[in-house]
């Protein structure tokens, strides 16, 4: 009798998941109209919805605080979402304690590092590509000053310019990158100011790492060269912009959910490279030349082979203090916690 | 290259405190008149999302400056009646204003979001923007920011030298006094409440226009709010409104700069300098010989009722 009602129960539960269509939910750290990360989640968003059509429901909630993380979870959760996708590193610890009270439920955190048996983290080693628009940069200023906008000292960020920097110094070794730190994710008219004293110090090239397109704005109100970041932002600068290293969600959320549907997910760990499509360039401007094109495109291919590590010794720090010896390449782990400058790079990291 | 540096500081100043200016100037009118009104933040948001939507659709920059300038009114209007004719609690009704004009904004701004519109250009003045340093700095800028140079001293002739002004001050500061004296305490503050919005509304339309030309959700960052304290610390004075817009927008622009040159100040504590000069302000004003002469108007966000004056 009691084998008899698990059976019927265990039925009803499996009729009621795989009846109706899979319910996805995404949290955002910002508004959906920022035009630069929250913008690209939700386009990976769109994605999926499109792909699977009446398979899969999804639904985002933008803009939530860190203090409003937990509930909006558990209401989920508690609403039908069998899998949710919590888009920033500030939701990692509250994505983790919900996941323990909900073990039937997916939970995947971006760009933080916990996992359990029913949570995941994903990101994009979006550094890849920044190296690659590191080359544009280098190979085009004249001043020898790249202008770098940055959000906050986060080893994310930190990560990025250092590739950015080296990709620079590959092919211009006098070049320098000026780093001003705007701590703000998104703030319009404060990153277009920070570009802005950029180009008065005499940066020629501006690249971008916040969220919004106002520092490639500054940049073409000043015909000054831009490389973007995040999402395809050369309407603002269609004289000036160069490149832009880019996220596409969708891939990785394609996968993930065709999993859950397969019933084969597993939790994990995921970083994905240029080789996976998570991250990439948009298309190279005109005013790049052919040979630095043409390099751009060899580097790409030997990053996609695993053959090129962009943090491959010998390394310097601003000091000129050897910390990465030839032979040798930065490890994930340091990768994940990297909290020093590259030769090259004008700037400090506050404590 | 530090000559660059300070002229690019300067003219960062005037650009981002401009703004400001128009916020805190309206605000001043509307606080004047005894009604407080925190909504600024709301406002700006629905003036640049109106100014952008106005100048994408149909290409023309004035209509689309006197759009938003009317968005930020009609809000207003609602805290007016709120506030003034419903008498709730100003603060609250103003901080409505602010999710109001946040939620609209971000809602119907999605489909414009990426798109390019027509917006202000620098326009130079002759003879005076060829001076050096300083033409470039003050007289090589778009039109708005000279119509701020423009309202300062219009306002403040108004205020201290005008049957108007005067009236306006007093509905602020004994509203008693002046229905005794037959001024129409509600009709004033309506008026002065909405001229507010109009204000914050011009603000907004200045950052979708002009300051960052685009329309992305949340654009202001929290101008409205030091809007707000810009008001306490020019003691409801707009030249000192100005002095202050232009100093708060040019300490947002020098944490840049001193990153540039390397000046070992965190930018956190950057970031604090306009509310710790706002806090000294209003220890200085809170000295009883200068309340006397500025100060905040004594019936600010008291709702006035002729009916419970016995």
């Amino acid at each position: 009798m009691k084998k008899y009602l698990l059976l019927v129960s265990m039925l009803l539960v499996a009729f009621l998941a795989f009846a109706g269509p899979l319910k996805v939910a995404f949290l955002y750290v910002g508004p959906v109209g920022d035009d630069g990360w929250t913008y690209s989640q939700n386009l990976g968003r769109l994605y999926v919805q499109n792909y699977f059509g009446d398979k899969i429901q999804t639904t985002y909630i933008e803009s939530v605080s860190m203090t409003d993380t937990v509930n909006v979870l558990q209401t989920l959760a508690q609403s039908g979402y069998k899998v949710i996708y919590t888009t920033s590193f500030d939701y990692m610890e509250q994505t983790a304690q919900v996941a323990k009270l909900f073990p039937d439920i997916i939970f995947e955190n971006c760009s933080g590092y916990l996992t359990s048996q029913n949570m995941s983290s994903y990101f994009g080693r979006i550094y890849e590509p920044e190296f690659l628009t590191g080359l544009v940069g280098g190979a085009m200023t004249k001043t020898n000053k790249i202008g770098y906008v940055a959000a906050f000292p986060t080893p994310e960020v930190v990560r990025g310019i250092n590739a950015f920097a080296l990709g620079v110094q590959m092919v211009n070794p006098h070049a320098t990158v000026q780093v001003v730190w705007v701590n703000d994710w998104y703030n319009p008219p404060a990153e277009k100011e920070a570009a802005l004293s950029l180009m008065g110090a005499g940066c020629d090239v501006i690249k971008s790492e916040t969220d919004s397109p106002a520092p490639l704005q500054a940049a073409a109100s000043k015909d000054v060269y831009c490389i973007g970041y995040n999402t395809d932002q050369s309407s603002y600068a269609p004289k000036t912009f160069l490149i832009a290293s880019v996220f596409d969600w969708g891939i990785y959320y394609k996968n993930d959910i065709q999993n859950v549907l397969d019933g084969t997910w597993k939790p994990q760990n995921f970083w994905g490279g240029l080789d996976t499509g998570v991250v990439g360039l948009t298309p190279m401007s005109n005013l790049v030349p052919d040979q630095v094109q043409k390099l751009v495109n060899a580097i790409e291919e030997a990053m996609k082979d695993h053959t090129f590590n962009p943090f491959a010794g010998p390394i310097y720090d601003r000091s000129g203090k050897l910390m990465v010896p030839a032979g040798q390449s930065v490890s994930d782990q340091d990768l994940l916690s990297m909290n020093w400058f590259v030769k090259g790079v004008i700037g400090n990291i506050p404590k | 290259m530090n000559q660059d540096i300070i002229t690019s500081t300067l003219s960062g100043a005037l650009r981002s405190g401009t703004p400001l200016l128009f916020a805190t100037l309206g605000e001043i009118l509307a606080e004047r008149s005894g009604v407080l009104n925190l909504g600024l933040e709301g406002m700006m948001l629905m003036g640049a999302f109106t100014g952008f939507s106005v100048s994408y659709i149909t290409g023309n920059l004035w209509l689309a400056v006197m759009a938003a300038i009317l968005v930020g009114g009609l809000m207003a209007s609602l805290h007016a009646f709120m506030s003034i004719t419903l008498r709730v609690n100003q603060v609250v009704s103003g901080l409505a204003l602010v999710f109001l004009g946040e939620g609209l904004s971000g809602f119907w701004g999605h489909g414009f979001v990426g798109m390019q519109a027509e917006s202000f250009n620098n326009i130079k003045i002759p003879f005076l923007g060829d001076i050096p340093y300083v033409g470039t700095i003050v007289f090589d800028r778009d039109i708005l920011v000279y119509i701020g140079y423009i309202a300062v001293p219009v306002i403040w002739w108004f205020l201290y030298k005008t049957t108007a002004g005067m009236n306006l001050r007093a509905v602020g500061e004994s509203p008693d006094a002046a229905d005794a004296r037959g001024i129409n305490v509600v009709l004033t503050r309506y008026i002065y409440t909405i001229i507010g919005g109009f204000f914050s509304g011009l603000a907004g339309a200045y950052i979708s226009l002009a300051y960052t030309p685009m329309w992305v959700q949340d654009m202001t960052a929290g101008r409205g709010w030091i809007a707000v304290a810009l008001v306490i610390f020019a003691i409801w004075d707009p030249v000192i409104a100005l002095i202050g817009a232009y100093a708060f927008g040019g300490i947002s622009v020098l944490q840049f700069s001193f990153q540039i040159i390397q000046v070992p100040i965190p930018v956190n504590i950057m970031n604090m300098f306009p509310y710790l000069f706002t806090i000294f302000v209003m220890l200085f004003a809170s000295s009883n010989k200068i309340k006397k002469r500025f100060g905040a108007p004594s019936a600010l966000g008291i709702p006035y009722s002729r009916e419970e004056k016995t």
